[in-house]
């Protein structure tokens, strides 16, 4: 008896569970059929849409006028960029907090996150007056800056709460053995630290992939990442259903995968470590 | 010594990341401030001139400041609520033993990752526009008017929009504390006769309350800057009726190329976030001693 009704039960939250799913992806999933249909058939009722033919002339067309390629390029460029150089500042200062800790510690943890908190319209005029003097406006090292900057804060914090769950025991062990700070970087703490250090990497690639307020008031152009890209469409391009469609799948489509992999190190990554 | 040497060399590695924030934070933030009690137009170069609290005055007197005001409120509330409440039925729902859990896992958290220009203009094209919309097929269908839900209802669409963006994370933070609770606990209170909803009131809520308070911390941080999603799908408007604050400094500052004006802005911007902020660091800062 008890067996059926958990079986029935299983059943049940299997049903509504799939059915929220399948509602919550459905606007992702209907922008990727549609980036395959032609512009007439797009904006059809949505049976009518499904059922007619396939084509890939929308991805064409994309990439013709608007170089999809290179936006995707600066968005390369801008997000892994700006991770590697928000890496190389917060490994150390990471590292030192997480295994040399200070009375002061936990106040500059606080202190970095406090600087999230600041909003970026506080900063907008001076920052962008400083690129348009500086020639920084629509390139790719100047949003590398900024990203770096604001991300900065997340980075340090991941990689703390990564550090911190190696034993410090096994550091103190190599002092003992007379390991000077260069080696016992490079031959015990590199190893260890390595995973955190990826999820970090990850995670942050997706942050600053999404980021849609520097990079839309700092580029035009030239440097525009594809959230720029994106938001091009708005007028009056954003009428062509098949063609918008096809640019947001493009656009989306790496995050996305790079997301599903990513999963588990977002909550700890996004929770500051507070949620595991 | 070795400590003392040790210590020396913590305070090097740590120093350029907080050399970096800091004048981060301290070298544009004064020049708002300066910029604000001038009067500067972007439009008439080397026209500067001090003009006190003028700035600071006009802008705090516009109605399209407390328009403004009154929409980030709603915004950050209204998207907090439904994917609070959303995300903890949902992670009580995906918590439970059922077929495929990795699948649905994957693609509910899949908004998450879409680019907000993204979401925004999919949500807006394909789905809210009035003639070729999804909801106006489906409206149409059942033999309704379709409903323009951009310019009749434009903040409530934007606070959808952006729930929708942000419910997959707070259902993967809720769950992944819910996949935590001590399920010996919970059948002890089942023993010994506690209700299935004194359960949830007495063991679940209680456990879930640090991971809420994550949860709204996060979501606070990203919601008062939310931009991207207006100035893709109504610019703020129809008039006032969709501007928050981040909209409304861009507008005044980029848009009017009121330098001055825009800086005030800036300012009361930085302000307000900081009365947020504090009670939201006491939070975090109780929950994570924890």
């Amino acid at each position: 008896m008890s067996r059926r009704t958990s079986a029935s039960r299983t059943l049940i939250v299997t049903l509504a569970a799939w059915t929220i799913a399948f509602l919550i992806f459905f606007p992702i999933l209907w922008t990727v059929l549609m980036s395959f249909k032609s512009e007439g058939d797009a904006i059809k009722a949505p049976f009518a849409m499904l059922f007619s033919d396939w084509t890939l002339q929308s991805y064409a067309d994309v990439q013709e006028r608007s170089n999809y390629a290179r936006h995707f390029m600066n968005s390369v460029v801008i997000s892994l960029g700006s991770t590697l150089v928000a890496l190389v500042i917060a490994i150390p200062a990471a590292w030192a907090m997480a295994f040399v800790p200070g009375r002061r510690t936990k106040d500059v943890l606080m202190w970095m996150l406090s600087t999230k908190m600041m909003p970026a319209v506080g900063v907008l005029i001076p920052l962008y007056l400083i690129f348009r003097d500086t020639g920084l406006l629509d390139t790719r090292i100047g949003l590398v800056i900024v990203l770096t900057l604001i991300n900065l804060p997340i980075v340090v914090w991941m990689l703390y709460t990564y550090f911190k769950e190696i034993p410090g025991e096994i550091l103190e062990a190599a002092r003992m053995d007379g390991a000077t700070l260069g080696s016992e970087i490079l031959y015990i703490l590199t190893p260890m630290a390595v995973p955190g250090i990826a999820s970090t990497l990850l995670l942050n690639v997706i942050l600053a992939w999404n980021e849609a307020f520097w990079t839309l008031q700092l580029t035009t152009s030239r440097a525009a990442p594809l959230t720029q890209f994106i938001a091009s469409y708005s007028s009056p391009e954003g009428l062509f259903y098949a063609k918008l469609s096809a640019a947001s799948t493009m656009a989306i489509a790496p995050i996305l995968i790079l997301g599903w992999f990513s999963q588990k190190q977002l909550v700890r990554g996004l929770t500051f470590g507070a949620v595991k | 010594m070795a400590t003392q040497h040790s210590k020396t060399a913590a305070r090097l590695m740590i120093s350029p990341a907080v050399i970096l924030l800091f004048l981060w934070m301290i070298v544009p933030l004064s020049m708002t401030l300066y910029f604000s009690f001038l009067r500067y137009n972007l439009l008439m170069p080397g026209m500067e001139s001090f003009t006190g609290w003028d700035n600071y005055y006009y802008f705090l007197t516009d109605p399209a400041f407390s328009a403004a005001l009154t929409n980030t409120i709603l915004l950050v509330v209204g998207v907090l609520v439904i994917t609070v409440v959303g995300g903890v039925l949902l992670a009580l729902l995906l918590d439970q033993p059922f077929w495929g859990q990795g699948i649905v896992r994957v693609l509910v958290i899949a908004p998450f990752f879409v680019m907000p220009t993204v979401s925004a203009l999919v949500w807006k094209n394909m789905f809210m526009n009035p003639v070729n919309g999804m909801f106006a097929h489906i409206a149409r269908g059942l033999g309704l008017q379709p409903f323009d839900f951009l310019s009749q209802a434009p903040l409530a669409s934007i606070i959808g929009i952006v729930a929708w963006q942000w419910l997959p994370f707070a259902t993967l933070i809720l769950l992944t504390a819910l996949q935590s609770l001590d399920r010996e606990q919970m059948e002890a209170a089942e023993m010994d006769g506690a209700s299935a909803l004194d359960r949830f009131l007495h063991i679940t809520v209680p456990h879930l309350t640090r991971a809420i308070t994550v949860v709204v911390l996060i979501q606070t941080i990203f919601l008062l800057g939310v931009f991207a999603e207006i100035l893709v799908t109504t610019n703020g408007g129809p008039g006032t009726a969709s501007t928050n604050i981040t909209y409304l400094v861009y507008a005044q500052s980029l848009l009017n190329y009121d330098v001055g004006g825009g800086s005030a802005g800036g300012i009361v911007a930085v302000v307000l976030a900081n009365i947020v902020a504090i009670f939201l660091m006491r939070m975090i800062g109780k929950n994570l001693d924890a």
